[in-house]
């Protein structure tokens, strides 16, 4: 499949809302959240019910936000980590707004974007969401050890983000998603649950070549180009693989999980990780730089590792899956 | 990418930070060695206190098992251990916390299917294989004594 | 004195781990089921009581020692018991330690919940 175009009346993002925990709010982009939660559980008894909280939480914020009711809304594109997406499902249950549950490990807010955008550019829903969320605790007992067990993590390990990222997706915005690309799989046969970066970064680097190709784009065309949560190590993996290809993006391009946090004071090693990584600095921060023109085209990357803890005691290497949307202001792509 | 999986792996590598490996393994020393340290003033406690000597290393191991469980349980093991690496993993009190973890965390769970099934999810091979060791340790023992 | 051979013996066994631990890839389970089962063996070869003599408890208190009690453990009950004390040696040595985590266990997961870091 070729790089979707939505030509005609394209669909746009009209608000967008981003909800973080605490560690994240005390990370780099501070003033670009619309909720901060200091209590990891949020008032919940389970780190599960705490993370359906934290979506549930962040769709309310983004409908307030932009002024609308659930009935208004046709259709919800998302999902989560944990097994069976249960922090979406219980996190929805309320809202009574039909649900597609997603999963595309830390890629899934940007597939439920191209999906919500497919949704209203072909007319199937007038008003669409695309919402995901992640949280560090729920995570680290489903992947890896309990929170209070003494490991060492890795230089190359990452952080999974506590936070929910959502937008809401409709015609007639001045922030238009103009193209897709949706992704492959891609495993290049890196095992180690610890180096997630290296394992999704040919994923990233083969959907972003495929998009400046399929529309002839000129290396300098985006203001940024975005990857999901690649960190710091696989940030330069593609930064580096990129430019081999004569795709030069120099300092325009950027990763989420390499910023989200503060490299020098937290102790998050490699970066963020998780569907809220993407979700959580796109609908915060990325989002601000649109809406106030310090940014006009933004290429929108995330990138998902896509195993499990089954395949990775079974010793299966992680394959990598990487989908891109386009994301341009209306007054300038004429 | 034109790249083969071995190739890929140590491109990738050559882009993982390195862990300090002096550093950690002087912090492993240092925090381990001073566990046995502990371990051995309990022992001298426990002697001073007219046990025998088998009883004296039981009591110790008990103790030192008490004291990890109280820090895993007040949340400071994990922070202790993220610097001490091994030093907090090789000790019995490592033991101790790798048990007591996933008790605490599995609670949600119930008592039964939680707690009681997860407790040895991350210790239970150190069991299941010292005494599988020990049997076959013991067999040899035995046949020794035939002979 | 004692103190500080205890607290060579014990540096030296968790330093060899970490080197494990950044070196080999090996996973911390791994590790501790290696030094178990090593301890056993160590035992059973008369390697590691002159150890023990030394270090005292630098060689009681890894898991290592752990491994040397299973081992101790099945050594006597042999001697004692004959064939039957190869099955119960191992575990009557160190009930003692088993029974404490697992009880230490049970009361915190009842006392506490699980901290974010």
């Amino acid at each position: 499949m070729k790089t979707l175009s939505f030509d005609g009346q394209r669909p746009c993002i009209l608000q967008t809302a981003s909800s973080v925990g605490k560690k994240e709010g005390e990370g780099n982009l501070t003033p670009f959240y619309d909720n901060i939660f200091q209590d990891a559980y949020l008032g919940e008894k389970s780190w599960e019910k705490a993370e359906s909280k934290l979506l549930k939480t962040n769709l309310k914020t983004l409908l307030e936000k932009a002024n609308e009711s659930p009935e208004n809304i046709d259709i919800v594109f998302g999902g989560d980590l944990l097994n069976q997406c249960i922090s979406s499902n219980y996190g929805l249950l309320d809202f009574h707004i039909p649900f597609l549950g997603l999963y595309g490990a830390c890629s899934t807010f940007v597939e439920g974007m191209i999906l919500a955008a497919m949704a209203v550019h072909g007319n199937y829903a007038q008003k669409a969401i695309a919402l995901t969320s992640s949280h560090f605790c729920s995570s680290e007992r489903q992947f890896r050890f309990p929170l209070e067990y003494g490991g060492q993590r890795t230089p190359t390990s990452q952080w999974t983000v506590t936070g929910s990222g959502a937008a809401l997706i409709a015609k007639g915005g001045e922030i238009e998603i103009t193209h897709a690309t949706i992704g492959r799989i891609i495993d290049y046969g890196i095992s180690d649950i610890n180096n997630m970066g290296a394992a999704m970064a040919p994923a990233a680097i083969e959907t972003i070549r495929r998009h400046f190709q399929d529309r002839n784009l000129p290396n300098d065309y985006f203001d940024l180009v975005v990857t999901g949560d690649l960190g710091s190590v696989g940030k330069q993996i593609t930064q580096q693989q990129l430019k081999n290809y004569g795709l030069d993006l120099e300092d325009r391009y950027i990763d989420c999980g390499d910023k989200i946090f503060d490299k020098e004071k937290q102790d998050a090693h490699a970066g963020g990780s998780g569907c809220g990584c993407c979700a959580s600095v796109f609908s915060g921060w990325l989002y601000y730089l649109l809406r106030t023109g310090k940014c006009r085209r933004i290429l929108l990357t995330a990138t998902g590792a896509l195993m499990s803890p089954t395949s990775s005691f079974q010793g299966e290497s992680i394959p990598g899956i990487a989908h891109c949307i386009s994301i341009e202001r209306k007054t300038d792509n004429q | 990418m034109r790249m083969n999986p071995a190739d890929y792996k140590a491109y990738a590598d050559s882009f993982s930070p390195p862990s300090k490996l002096w550093r950690n393994m002087l912090f492993a020393f240092v925090i381990g060695g001073g566990i046995c340290v502990l371990g051995e003033l309990l022992l001298t406690l426990f002697s001073t206190l007219g046990f025998e000597k088998d009883e004296c290393a039981t009591l110790n191991c008990i103790s030192l098992i008490f004291l990890s469980a109280l820090l895993t349980a007040f949340h400071l093991y994990d922070n202790i251990a993220k610097h001490a690496g091994a030093g907090t993993l090789v000790p019995i009190t490592g033991f101790a916390n790798a048990v007591v973890a996933p008790a605490i965390e599995f609670r949600p769970e119930g008592m039964v299917l939680g707690v009681g099934a997860k407790i040895f999810s991350i210790a239970g091979p150190v069991i299941t294989y010292g005494i599988i060791a020990s049997i076959l340790a013991g067999l040899c023992y035995y046949l020794g004594g035939l002979l | 004195m004692n103190y500080l051979q205890a607290f060579i013996t014990g540096g030296i066994l968790c330093a060899i781990g970490q080197f494990l631990i950044d070196k080999t890839k090996l996973t911390p389970a791994r590790i501790l089921v290696t030094y178990v089962v090593a301890g056993v063996f160590l035992h059973l070869f008369g390697i590691y009581q002159p150890i023990v003599d030394w270090g005292g408890a630098g060689a009681t208190v890894p898991l290592t020692g752990f491994g040397y009690s299973l081992a101790k453990g099945v050594e006597k009950a042999v001697a004692e018991q004959g064939f039957i004390g190869i099955f119960t040696g191992g575990l009557t040595a160190t009930a003692g330690g088993i029974a404490a985590v697992i009880l230490f266990a049970v009361v915190a997961s009842i006392l506490t919940k699980p901290k974010e870091k």
